[in-house]
C-alpha cells in the first residue's frame, strides 16, 4: 500500500508541476502575444475574449504574479480553460471534450495491441536467440527509427491512394451522424484501421527490442536453469519463469514511454485528419490559438498521468515485491 | 520514438557489477574492440556520410533549393535526380541543404541534454539523501510529462526560432531519461571498494566524481547521447512537418511539410516524400545500431550469435551436474531448441 501512496503523491506533484509550467510558459516568452493576436484578428475579438486573454497571459499589470497564480488555479478548478480563437467563442474545455474520446479510443486500443504483440514477439525472439527470429531485429530497428507520421504518409500513399482499400482521412463517413448505431461504429472502425495500423507497427518495434533484451538477460539466470533442471516443459519455463520476470522492466518502460506514444499518436491524427486531439492541436498551432494549445497540453499530461497510475497498478499485480508491508 | 528498455540498472534493483566494471577493463585491454562489432561499423559509416553531407551539402547541391523552375512535378530524371516539386524546386538539393539543420539540432541537443543528465543523474546518485530525493523527483517529473506537446507549445510562442533555439528547447525535455539511467548506475558504483579507497585517501567529492565515477559511466553516457540525438532529430523534423518551426530553413521535415501541403500523396508524387523519410529512417537506424553496439559492448549476453568465424557459443546444460557444452550457433529448427 505504501508503494501505491508514494506513486499517488508523485503523480500529484507531477500534475502540479505541469500546471505550473503551463502557467509560466506564456509569461516567460518574449514580446506581447496578446497584442500580436489582437492585431492578427483586427477587431474580431470581443472585449470579453481580450480580458480572458490578458488573464491567461498574465499581462494584467494590476495583479501580482502570486495573485495571478491563485486565480489561474481557481479558474482551472472551475473547469475553465479559456475561450478558443479558432472555434470562437466556444470554450476550450468543450472542444477538448468533443475530440478527446476519439483519441482515447485510438490510443487505448493501439497501445494495448502493440504492447501485447510486441512483448509476445520479444519473448519468443529472446528465447530462441540465434534462430530465424533474429531477422526480426533489423526490421524492428528500422521501424523504431522512422517517425510515425512518415509511416502514415506511406500508408496513405499505398493503401488509400494507389490501391484504395481504406479511406485516407476522417474518422467516419460524412453522411453519418455520430451515435451509437451499428452503422456508425462500423464506419468509425473502418476509418480507424489505417491510423491504428500505423501506430501499432511503429510502437511495436520498441516492445520487441526491449523485451528481447530482457529475455536474453533473464534466460541465463539461475532460477531459469533450476526450472529446466526440474524438468518443466519448455513452454512453462519460457512463460512462467523467464517471461514473467522479464516483463517487469517492460511494464515500467511502457509507462514511461506513454508520453512518446501519445506524441506519435497526435502526429498520426494530423496526417490522417482523424478527428482527435492531434488534429485540433494542429489547427491550434496553425492559428496560434494559445488557450487551446495550453488546454490540450494540460489534458494530454493529465491523461498520461492517469495511464501511468494504471500501469503502476498493473506492476503491483505482477511484482509481489511492491506489495510487501512496510 | 521508442525508449531503450535495455539500459543496465533500469528496472533491475541492483545492476550486476560485471556490467559496470566490464567496459573500463576491456577498453584498456583493447581500445578498438568496440569497432570490431559489425553494428558499430555500419552505424558509424552511415552517420559519417550524413555528417559529411551536413558540411558540404550546400556546396554540392546542384540547384538552389528554393529556386523555382519550369520543370514542374517531374519524376526523377538525369536533370533532377530526385524529381521536382509543384513549383519546380529540386528535391535532391532540398535534402542536401537540409541535412545540416537536422545534424545541428541533433548534436547540439545531444550535447546539452547529456550535460544536464550527467549533472543531475550523477549528483543525485552520488550525493544521496535529500539531494537525491529532490533531483530524482525532478527528473521523473520531466520523464512523465509528454515532451512533444510541450516542445510544440514553447516553440510556437517563440517567433522565428532558429535551429539552436529549437535544440535548446528540445534538450529541456530530453535529458530526464539519461539522468535516470545514470543515477541508477552511479548508485551501484558509489559503494564499490575503489571508491571507498579513494574516499579514505582523502580525495575530494568532486575529484572522485570526475576521475573515478564518470570514466566508468562512459558507455552509458555515450548510449544516452546517441538516444537523445535520435529523439532530437525526430522531434525537429516533426516540428518542421507540422509547421511550428520556421519553414524558411530547409530540413527534411520542411520537405515533408510542403509535400503534405501540396497534395503530393494524392498526386502520387512518391519522389517528394519517400526520400526524405528514408533519410530519416537511415539516420535513425544508424544511430540505433551504434546504441545496440554500445549495449552489447557493455552487456555481452545481448550479442547475437554467428560472429567471429563461427565460434560456437557456450551454454550451460541442465541436469544435476552442470555441464558446459559447446553448441553450434545455427541450430536445426526441426529439432527444436536447447536440446
Amino acid at each position: 500500500m505504501k508503494y501505491l501512496f508514494q506513486r499517488l503523491a508523485f503523480y500529484l506533484v507531477t500534475a502540479w508541476a505541469a500546471i505550473t509550467i503551463n502557467f509560466f510558459i506564456p509569461r516567460m516568452m518574449p514580446g506581447d502575444p496578446v497584442q500580436s493576436l489582437i492585431a492578427r484578428y483586427q477587431g474580431q475579438l470581443s472585449t470579453k475574449a481580450m480580458a480572458s486573454l490578458y488573464a491567461l497571459f498574465g499581462l494584467n499589470q494590476h495583479k501580482s504574479l502570486w495573485q495571478q497564480y491563485l486565480d489561474y488555479w481557481s479558474t482551472l478548478f472551475h473547469g475553465d480553460l479559456g475561450l478558443s480563437f479558432t472555434f470562437f467563442p466556444t470554450p476550450v474545455s468543450q472542444i477538448i471534450g468533443q475530440y478527446l474520446p476519439w483519441t482515447l479510443a485510438l490510443v487505448g486500443t493501439t497501445t494495448l495491441i502493440s504492447f501485447l504483440l510486441g512483448t509476445g514477439l520479444g519473448v519468443v525472439s529472446g528465447w530462441r536467440r540465434g534462430s530465424w527470429m533474429d531477422n526480426l531485429l533489423p526490421i524492428a530497428t528500422f521501424f523504431s527509427s522512422i517517425p510515425y507520421f512518415w509511416l502514415g504518409l506511406i500508408a496513405i500513399a499505398v493503401l488509400a491512394s494507389a490501391w484504395p482499400v481504406f479511406p485516407a482521412s476522417g474518422g467516419f463517413d460524412n453522411g453519418l451522424v455520430p451515435s451509437f448505431s451499428g452503422d456508425f461504429i462500423a464506419s468509425a472502425a473502418y476509418h480507424a484501421v489505417l491510423p491504428g495500423l500505423t501506430i501499432v507497427i511503429s510502437a511495436m518495434a520498441g516492445w520487441i527490442l526491449g523485451m528481447r533484451n530482457m529475455m536474453v538477460t533473464v534466460s541465463s539466470e539461475d532460477y531459469v536453469t533450476v526450472a529446466h533442471a526440474k524438468g518443466l516443459s519448455e513452454r512453462r519455463v519460457m512463460f512462467s519463469y523467464a517471461a514473467r520476470n522479464a516483463v517487469l522492466p517492460n511494464v515500467s518502460g511502457f509507462a514511461l514511454s506513454l508520453g512518446f506514444i501519445v506524441g506519435g499518436t497526435l502526429l498520426v491524427e494530423m496526417v490522417f485528419s482523424y478527428p482527435g486531439i492531434g488534429l485540433v492541436l494542429l489547427q491550434a498551432v496553425g492559428a496560434k490559438d494559445y488557450p487551446l494549445m495550453q488546454g490540450i497540453f494540460l489534458i494530454i499530461t493529465l491523461s498520461v498521468l492517469v495511464a501511468n497510475l494504471l500501469a503502476d497498478l498493473a506492476y503491483m499485480l505482477l511484482d509481489p515485491r511492491t506489495r510487501r508491508e512496510g | 520514438m521508442t525508449i531503450q528498455t535495455s539500459d543496465p540498472g533500469l528496472g533491475v534493483a541492483e545492476p550486476s557489477p560485471a556490467a559496470a566494471a566490464g567496459p573500463a577493463v576491456r577498453t584498456r585491454r583493447n581500445r578498438f574492440a568496440f569497432l570490431r562489432n559489425g553494428k558499430a561499423i555500419t552505424g558509424l559509416t552511415i552517420l559519417g556520410i550524413f555528417l559529411v553531407l551536413a558540411v558540404i551539402g550546400s556546396w554540392i547541391a546542384p540547384y538552389d533549393p528554393s529556386a523555382m523552375s519550369n520543370d514542374i512535378m517531374q519524376a526523377p530524371s538525369a536533370r533532377h535526380l530526385l524529381g521536382t516539386t509543384q513549383t519546380g524546386e529540386d528535391i535532391l538539393s532540398q535534402l542536401l541543404v537540409g541535412t545540416r539543420g537536422v545534424m545541428v539540432v541533433g548534436f547540439v541537443t545531444g550535447f546539452c541534454a547529456t550535460v544536464i543528465s550527467v549533472l543531475v543523474g550523477v549528483s543525485a546518485g552520488f550525493l544521496g539523501g535529500a539531494a537525491d530525493e529532490v533531483l530524482s523527483a525532478f527528473s521523473n517529473i520531466f520523464l512523465v510529462i509528454p515532451g512533444l506537446p510541450l516542445v510544440i507549445i514553447i516553440t510556437s510562442f517563440l517567433p522565428n526560432a532558429g535551429d539552436v533555439v529549437i535544440a535548446v528547447v528540445i534538450s529541456l525535455t530530453a535529458w530526464a531519461w539519461g539522468a535516470r539511467v545514470l543515477r541508477a548506475q552511479t548508485l551501484s558504483l558509489r559503494r564499490r571498494d575503489y571508491i571507498e579507497a579513494a574516499r579514505a585517501t582523502g580525495e575530494s567529492t568532486w575529484r572522485i566524481i570526475v576521475f573515478e565515477i564518470i570514466p566508468n559511466l562512459t558507455a552509458i553516457i555515450a548510449s544516452s547521447f546517441v538516444g537523445t540525438v535520435v529523439f532530437a532529430v525526430l522531434t525537429e523534423i516533426t516540428l518542421s512537418f507540422i509547421g511550428v518551426a520556421s519553414i524558411s530553413h530547409w530540413n527534411w521535415g520542411t520537405v515533408l511539410f510542403w509535400a503534405q501541403n501540396n497534395q503530393a500523396l494524392a498526386l502520387n508524387a512518391w519522389w517528394w516524400f519517400v526520400p526524405a523519410g528514408l533519410c530519416i529512417a537511415l539516420l535513425g537506424t544508424a544511430l540505433s545500431l551504434i546504441n545496440f553496439a554500445i549495449d552489447e559492448f557493455v552487456n555481452p549476453r545481448l550479442r547475437t550469435g554467428g560472429r567471429a568465424g563461427g565460434r560456437g557459443r557456450v551454454r550451460m546444460r541442465t541436469g544435476f551436474t552442470p555441464v558446459v557444452r559447446r553448441t553450434p550457433v545455427v541450430r536445426d529448427p526441426q529439432k527444436g531448441d536447447r536440446v
